[in-house]
């Protein structure tokens, strides 16, 4: 460790290890007149599954890629699948479709909770913060792995996960999702069952989480609508007033640039719009201009960014130079920050788009982000279980070519995540994984632009004594990062 | 902080080259939940990554209150695969805030614990942090791969005396850890307890194909021909379920599920080495049209013998819902049909 706790005000400072966020964290920061001046994220694990996957049948890309991450798992291997019927020319049968949505939106959901109750608010249960008024409520409902509704919540997810046992056989992964569909079907009986299920996660997020119907907390539209469910006792009224005492809504802007590949497909596009949002207003994604910067990454080819397909990874052992195993990814040259927050930007949810143009993308607008989508998510998910076929095909069936690219793209619960696979003489020649962490905690690139989390770290108050200063805990947990998927 | 701290069972949790799956499996322990599922046998997490308040410096302290023995360490539990690269440094994962090699950590941490637990396969042998080219030099707590050995190597024997506990799976099922948990707490846990992988016999004593609900079209050798057909996936999709040690489809995972469950093959994740299968996962290889894995402890003429007398029998039934994604045929009603 190499804090200097004894100093007053010290200089610098390594935080480490960076725990409630999903993998390995350390983030570097440099200090004066008591806020940050500048911060160096760092990845410090590599394992190599870009290299791991090269070589292999493409079809093991299935059984691979998930196991880059355990908490985004279907969603990689949904990246996996898209990127294989790409290479086959396929595409998934209507239910096949339909049940892959169930099965990534049942993670991405289970990880919103994962986030809210787990990693994010049991840092407002710390003593750090007994002199405020609400203390005694936060510790009670959100004290780390003790507090009511941290075990409340891990029973709604262990419940809203039985869809992934019913569907996908196991969560993590599986390997229910294929290119052409899903390897088992839904019978009318299996439906009823999903809807049980999925209506006991309704009811439990209605009377802890928001204290009032998904649809109301789906269809807020303004600030004056979402101060209003403060009145009541659920998590969210707590988190709205600490949220207030603390101003989480004037911490943590990045560069206000976001970026969405679009989310859950269905005939007549996807559930949430792709596209970018920045400053300049909302802009389509072109993912030729897709490029890693290797310049502060501890890899080979720092000489120019490479486009995903044209991409490698090779750790480089001596280098001393960069700071973190994570490349940097850019969009047109500029960072870009990814995430439930992007998501519900880029599709126009009101509410959304209030908080970011009023005060940026905070600390708040990325948990309000992901509360107001965990509700509009859950509601197209009954949907989803009512427009299941029981009869109807589930798996379309393709041939593996001998040759051929193609990119899979859709959205994990952190956001937009992308595979980009080569196949040549039907093995793996190249697979290069770009996952929303790597956008969201990339280092510095070419031209010494910090990655969105560098950025949103800076003017962060650091308090007289602090070695692990609680504001930067708040700015690094509202992205929910997850490292295991950073590097991979 | 650590008020009661001497009493319990205490744990202990350190993740490194792994996904952290193991852990978002152990969240979905059920009937009971977790929390009431640990307390019931007064195990307490001194510290997890998922679970603990405490981050960098605080947890520092408490790592550094466990190596010097002031907090007793009842089991070391150690999540993802040590890695050894790049050249024998260990730097693929320094533990962040510490600079120092994770493997080390462990190693230190492992010399103080009266227990230590590789979760999960990647922990245990390597898993597929170790597949392919293995571009860390990666390997499990006590093995590599299927050798003895790994970080902490053959002759570790934790300060209770047992070797590294392997509760092997990608991932693992949650109660193979609570109960390997709960069974250490109550010290019922000893050496003949353990199997030729050192994996808990209580799960590992099972096949796959225990329960498996496909095991009408095994016996009959109605085989599934693409994925999301009903049949028997051993033949063509891949399936080692009649050689691989677990209790899926006994025990069953989120709610009502297992790997066959949900329509695909058990691909052995319980094994060292599974990761590397030798061909794809996926696609059965054959000699001559049969199948190179044979059901455990099922000699091959005898296999032979009673699959080409088992297909010549197939019930018209099996062999119509085997290629199909529902039940085409249901099963006859017997005394319908005496009548």
């Amino acid at each position: 460790m190499s804090a200097p706790a004894a100093m007053d005000e010290p200089a610098r400072l390594v935080v480490g290890p960076f725990n409630r966020v999903e993998g390995d964290l350390e983030v570097r920061l440099e200090i004066a007149g008591g806020r940050i001046e500048a911060a160096f994220v760092t990845a410090p694990l590599f394992r190599g599954f870009e290299r791991i996957l090269e070589g292999r049948d493409p079809r093991d890309a299935l059984v691979i890629a998930p196991r880059i991450c355990g908490i985004c798992s279907v969603s990689q291997s949904h990246a996996a699948a898209l990127a294989l019927a790409g290479v086959q020319g396929i595409a998934p049968t209507p239910n096949g479709r339909t049940a892959t949505n169930l099965l990534v939106a049942t993670e991405t959901v289970a990880d919103h909770l994962t986030h809210f109750h787990l990693f994010f608010m049991p840092d407002f249960a710390r003593a750090a913060y007994a002199d405020r008024p609400w203390s005694a409520r936060a510790q009670a409902r959100f004290k780390a792995a003790q507090g009511s509704s941290v075990r409340g919540a891990l029973a709604t997810r262990a419940t809203l996960l039985h869809v992934l046992g019913l569907l996908a056989g196991r969560w993590p992964h599986t390997l229910a999702i294929q290119p052409g569909g899903v390897t088992r079907g839904a019978d009318a009986r299996d439906k009823m069952r999903l809807a049980a299920t999925l209506s006991a996660v309704r009811q439990a997020l209605q009377d802890q989480l928001f204290g009032v119907p998904l649809e109301r907390v789906a269809a807020l539209s303004e600030r004056g609508e979402l101060d209003a469910l403060r009145a009541g006792d659920s998590d969210l009224a707590l988190f709205l007033a600490i949220a207030e005492d603390l101003g989480l809504d004037s911490l943590g802007r990045a560069h206000d640039r976001y970026l969405s590949y679009g989310a859950y497909p269905g005939e007549d596009g996807p559930l949430y719009a792709r596209g970018t949002f920045s400053p300049e207003g909302p802009g389509g994604v072109d993912t030729a201009a897709i490029a890693e910067d290797h310049t502060n990454a501890r890899m080979e080819g720092r000489w120019r960014a490479h486009h995903p397909f044209e991409g490698f990874t090779f750790p480089d052992a001596d280098d001393e130079v960069g700071y973190s195993w994570c490349k940097a990814p850019r969009l047109a040259g500029l960072p870009f920050e990814t995430g439930a927050v992007a998501r519900q930007l880029v599709d126009g949810q009101p509410l959304i788009h209030a908080l970011v143009a009023t005060s940026g993308g905070s600390v708040f607008a990325r948990v309000v982000a992901r509360l107001v989508e965990t509700a509009r998510t859950l509601i197209a998910m009954e949907d989803w279980v009512r427009a299941l076929e029981p009869g109807a095909p589930w798996c379309a069936q393709g041939d593996m070519p001998r040759g051929g690219r193609a990119a899979g793209l859709t959205e994990a619960a952190r956001g937009a995540l992308g595979h980009w696979l080569r196949v040549e003489n039907g093995r793996i020649a190249g697979y290069q994984i770009i996952a929303p962490t790597t956008w969201n905690f990339s280092p510095r690139d070419a031209a010494g632009v910090p990655g969105p989390l560098e950025t949103a770290l800076v003017g962060a108050p650091v308090r007289q004594g602090e070695t692990t200063p609680v504001a930067v805990q708040h700015i690094v947990r509202s992205f929910d990062p997850c490292m295991v998927c950073t590097v991979h | 902080m650590y008020e009661g701290i001497s009493g319990g069972f205490n744990v202990l949790w350190i993740q490194s080259g792994g996904c952290g799956g193991c852990t978002m499996s152990l969240l979905c322990a059920e009937a009971p939940y977790l929390a009431a599922t640990l307390a019931s046998a007064d195990i307490r997490m001194l510290w997890h990554p998922t679970l603990s308040e405490e981050t960098g410096a605080e947890a520092l302290a408490l790592f550094e209150r466990v190596l010097s023995g002031e907090i007793r360490l009842d089991a070391l539990c150690v999540e993802g695969a040590m890695l050894r690269g790049p050249n024998n440094t260990g730097r693929f994962h320094l533990l962040a805030g510490t600079g120092v090699p994770t493997i080390q950590w462990v190693r230190r941490l492992a010399a103080v614990a009266e227990n230590v637990v590789a979760v999960g396969s990647c922990a245990a042998y390597g898993g597929v942090t170790a597949a392919g080219i293995n571009p860390t030099d990666a390997c499990g707590l006590q093995y590599d791969g299927r050798r003895e050995g790994g970080a902490l190597g053959a002759d570790f024997r934790s300060r209770s005396g047992r070797p590294v506990i392997n509760v092997a799976g990608c991932p693992t099922h949650p109660n193979w850890i609570t109960e390997t948990l709960m069974l250490l707490a109550a010290d019922l846990l000893g050496a003949s307890d353990l199997d030729a992988y050192r994996r808990p016999r209580f799960y590992a004593d099972h096949l796959v194909h225990h329960g498996c609900p496909r095991n009408e079209y095994y016996e009959y050798k109605a085989s599934a021909e693409k994925l999301s057909d009903l049949g028997c996936m051993m033949e063509h999709l891949g399936c080692v379920g009649t050689q691989a040690h677990a209790d899926c489809n006994t025990r069953l995972w989120n709610g009502e599920g297992s790997c066959t469950r949900g329509g695909y093959a058990c691909i052995n994740c319980t094994a060292p080495e599974f990761e590397e299968p030798g061909h794809a996962f996926l696609e059965t290889p054959k000699l001559a049209g049969i199948p190179v894995g044979l059901p455990t402890d099922m000699p091959k003429a005898w296999f032979v013998a009673l699959s080409s007398l088992a297909k010549a029998a197939t019930p018209e039934r099996l062999r119509r819902n085997a290629t199909s994604d529902h039940v085409v045929t249901p099963p006859a009603i017997r005394d319908l049909t005496r009548r």
